[in-house]
């Protein structure tokens, strides 16, 4: 499976699942990364201004880091990672071993609904990119 | 490896400087920060500890123009050098499309860069990358120490240290200054974009 490169359609497609699975629910910026830090795919809700390069970089290290940790312990993996902040949180899920989905939200998102809504999201994302390699 | 966004026609190429602890990684990218303040859209991030020794990674981000129509976007990483951050180096080297060896030109330091370049092989291997076919320049850096009378080593040593079985470009460098730091990355990124268009054929 080539991730190196991802075409207009697949791209379209992944758009429209974050926009309507996430973005609508009222997240603030979701971000599509792979684990060496390149955005795949960046979308916000018109207000954000995140520097959306430095974040995926600093993601990346730190889902890595937290991965590595995970191994040491003798986990295969942890499941949740999560950031809550004041008036902002950070929700990070593996789509698969090679791509991360990042989600940032305000305290009106309840953490357990905005999962559900990514379990979904990565459900349909993961049968996009798989099609495209079909 | 490089992204290629055919959607929004963007490259993201990544690009480490690796080298021995203290050997003027993080120098390099600070100088390029403010030499090249205008191709460069958000700041600098630096993980550091206490001591001013880059933790984590220090990262910057560089627009390069465009390329057959695509925007190149350059990912500037370093890693930390230090011997027992080798984990951290691993993980920061994932998915590298070039590496700049910064060696350090003190006397003191040629089993230390030595070392680090042996390790840099082993790494790039977890990964399945080979030092020989991966875009490889490497810099002597702190040739000016020699004008403030530190030993330093003649760049025929390093040279034949670390240089004689990869043969790859090189330059002798002052990262403090800013001397041979821009024609480093030139070369580095010349070399890595090269090298991206020449898998996509």
């Amino acid at each position: 499976m080539n991730y190196g490169i991802v075409s207009q359609e697949q791209l379209e497609q992944i758009d429209t699942i974050l926009a309507s699975k996430l973005i609508k629910l009222g997240v603030d910026c979701v971000i599509i990364i792979d684990m060496a830090g390149n955005i795949i795919t960046a979308k916000d809700n018109g207000e954000s201004k995140y520097d959306v390069y430095s974040f995926a970089a600093l993601a990346a290290g730190n889902f890595a880091t937290v991965d590595a940790m995970a191994k040491l312990v003798g986990e295969a993996e942890f499941s949740l990672l999560f950031h809550k902040g004041q008036e902002s949180n950070i929700h990070f899920s593996k789509i698969d071993d090679e791509l991360l989905l990042i989600s940032m939200f305000g305290k009106d998102i309840s953490l357990g609904f905005l999962r559900l809504n990514v379990v979904e999201a990565i459900e349909q994302i993961r049968k996009v990119w798989e099609g495209g390699n079909g | 490896m490089s992204f290629i966004n055919l959607k929004d026609k963007v490259v993201q190429v990544k690009i480490v400087y690796y080298g021995p602890g203290r050997c003027g990684k993080t120098t390099n990218l600070e100088y390029v920060n403010r030499k090249f303040r205008d191709q460069i859209q958000s700041e600098m991030v630096s993980l550091k500890t206490h001591g001013d020794r880059t933790l984590f990674f220090d990262f910057l981000p560089f627009d390069m123009g465009q390329i057959k129509g695509y925007d190149i976007k350059i990912q500037l990483y370093t890693v930390p050098g230090q011997v027992k951050y080798n984990a951290t180096r691993k993980l920061v080297l994932k998915g590298v499309d070039g590496v700049v060896f910064v060696a350090d030109a003190m006397e003191k330091q040629r089993e230390k860069n030595i070392r680090s370049l042996n390790q840099l092989h082993e790494n790039l291997q977890a990964y399945k990358e080979s030092i020989f076919k991966i875009p490889l320049v490497i810099q002597y850096n702190k040739v000016d120490l020699k004008d403030h009378g530190v030993p330093i080593l003649p760049t025929a040593v390093l040279r034949k240290d670390l240089n004689s079985r990869l043969k790859v470009p090189d330059f002798e460098a002052s990262a403090i200054t800013g001397y041979n730091v821009a024609a480093t990355l030139k070369k580095i990124i010349s070399s890595t974009v090269v090298s991206i268009q020449k898998k996509l054929l």
